[in-house]
């Protein structure tokens, strides 16, 4: 079980500026954020959105910690017809400010002091809470064996491609496998297709190996792949779950 | 209805206690299962949020937040155990 750090102080709403809009595909961006006061935050943990219109109105997410607990970044999928997701995708630009309260959640946390080998499972935009260990573990030149597989529905929905391409080549122990459910890059050697017992298989860790477990997507993703870790003899206590609802 | 982790409460419930609720562990009234808050079912597109037992989904908590107040029922939960750093 993770020990986990009870925080004390009151939780307070701030202001956050938008320091730099990095574009990831065609509906995903990361936005870094100068949020003067913020407490650090562990890897998987959520930071509450909170946008006010001239009139008054406000609108109020949940979004998980894109990095590493140096700084404050998310990466918002355009969710259509949202309230928040639309904004922060298509309008917001560097300057602009908004309030940010956090961080938040502790359940569904990695600390690089754990010593057992982690497997990662992401669907979609669920990648954005276990990059945040990818890189929590990168920057604490942690060693603890990583394995991710990352479903995305083709090539153009893949967030972070080019920092993953580094990342397999720098940090010494993280692999990341992609699985395509619905076009893969021509040459690729599996066929697209959901996520199977067979990809865990071959690309996750077996479960004597006790690896904690982190599953992050869409909610009927979520429930299919740790229905197959646990299929595969994973202890349902070791599978640490985030779901975010459905993706339409 | 589509529903989320109990995670999805957690800047809710932390404007209300000190520590954070998600990773207490609770005994669902109804039908006895214990299990940390962060594995309840939460359904948000609601006035309020309401958080069901995974094992046989009997409410366990509720919280309706207004502009000036909150109002928590925690009446489907009996207990709670909660983590704190060691004295």
């Amino acid at each position: 079980m993770t020990k986990v750090e009870a925080p004390t102080r009151a939780l307070l709403w701030r202001v956050a500026t938008i320091a730099e809009i990095r574009e990831e595909t065609i509906s995903a961006r990361s936005l870094r954020l100068d949020v003067p006061g913020w407490p650090g935050h562990l890897a998987g943990q959520h930071v509450d959105v909170r946008l006010t219109a001239e009139d008054g109105y406000q609108a109020q997410r949940s979004y998980s910690l894109a990095s590493d607990p140096s700084t404050v970044e998310i990466t918002v999928q355009r969710v259509p017809r949202g309230e928040l997701s639309p904004w922060l995708c298509d309008i917001a630009t560097v300057g602009d400010q908004f309030e940010v309260r956090g961080p938040v959640g502790g359940y569904f946390t990695w600390s690089p002091q754990r010593p057992e080998p982690v497997l990662l499972v992401a669907g979609g935009s669920g990648i954005v809470p276990l990059m945040a260990m990818v890189r929590a573990r990168g920057s604490a030149e942690s060693r603890v064996p990583f394995r991710l597989v990352y479903s995305v529905r083709d090539p153009d929905t893949v967030i972070y491609a080019a920092e993953f391409m580094r990342r397999i080549r720098d940090d010494q122990g993280l692999d990341v496998a992609i699985v395509y459910t619905r076009e893969t890059p021509p040459g690729a050697p599996r066929p697209a297709g959901r996520l199977s017992a067979q990809d865990l298989g071959a690309m996750g860790w077996p479960a004597q190996s006790e690896p904690a477990c982190y599953v992050c997507g869409p909610t009927g993703f979520v429930e299919a792949a740790a229905d197959l870790l646990v299929a595969a003899g994973h202890d349902p206590q070791r599978i640490r779950t985030e779901r975010f609802g459905p993706t339409s | 209805m589509q529903w989320v982790d109990g995670n999805d409460l957690a800047g809710a419930v932390r404007e209300l206690f000190a520590t954070d609720l998600t990773v207490a562990r609770g005994r669902c009234a109804a039908c006895g299962r214990e299990g940390m808050v962060a594995e309840a079912h939460v359904y948000n597109r609601a006035p309020g949020l309401v958080a069901r037992c995974p094992a046989c989904e009997a409410v366990l908590l509720r919280l309706v937040r207004a502009p000036d107040r909150a109002w928590l029922d925690l009446r489907g939960m009996s207990c709670l155990e909660f983590p704190l750093p060691a004295e």
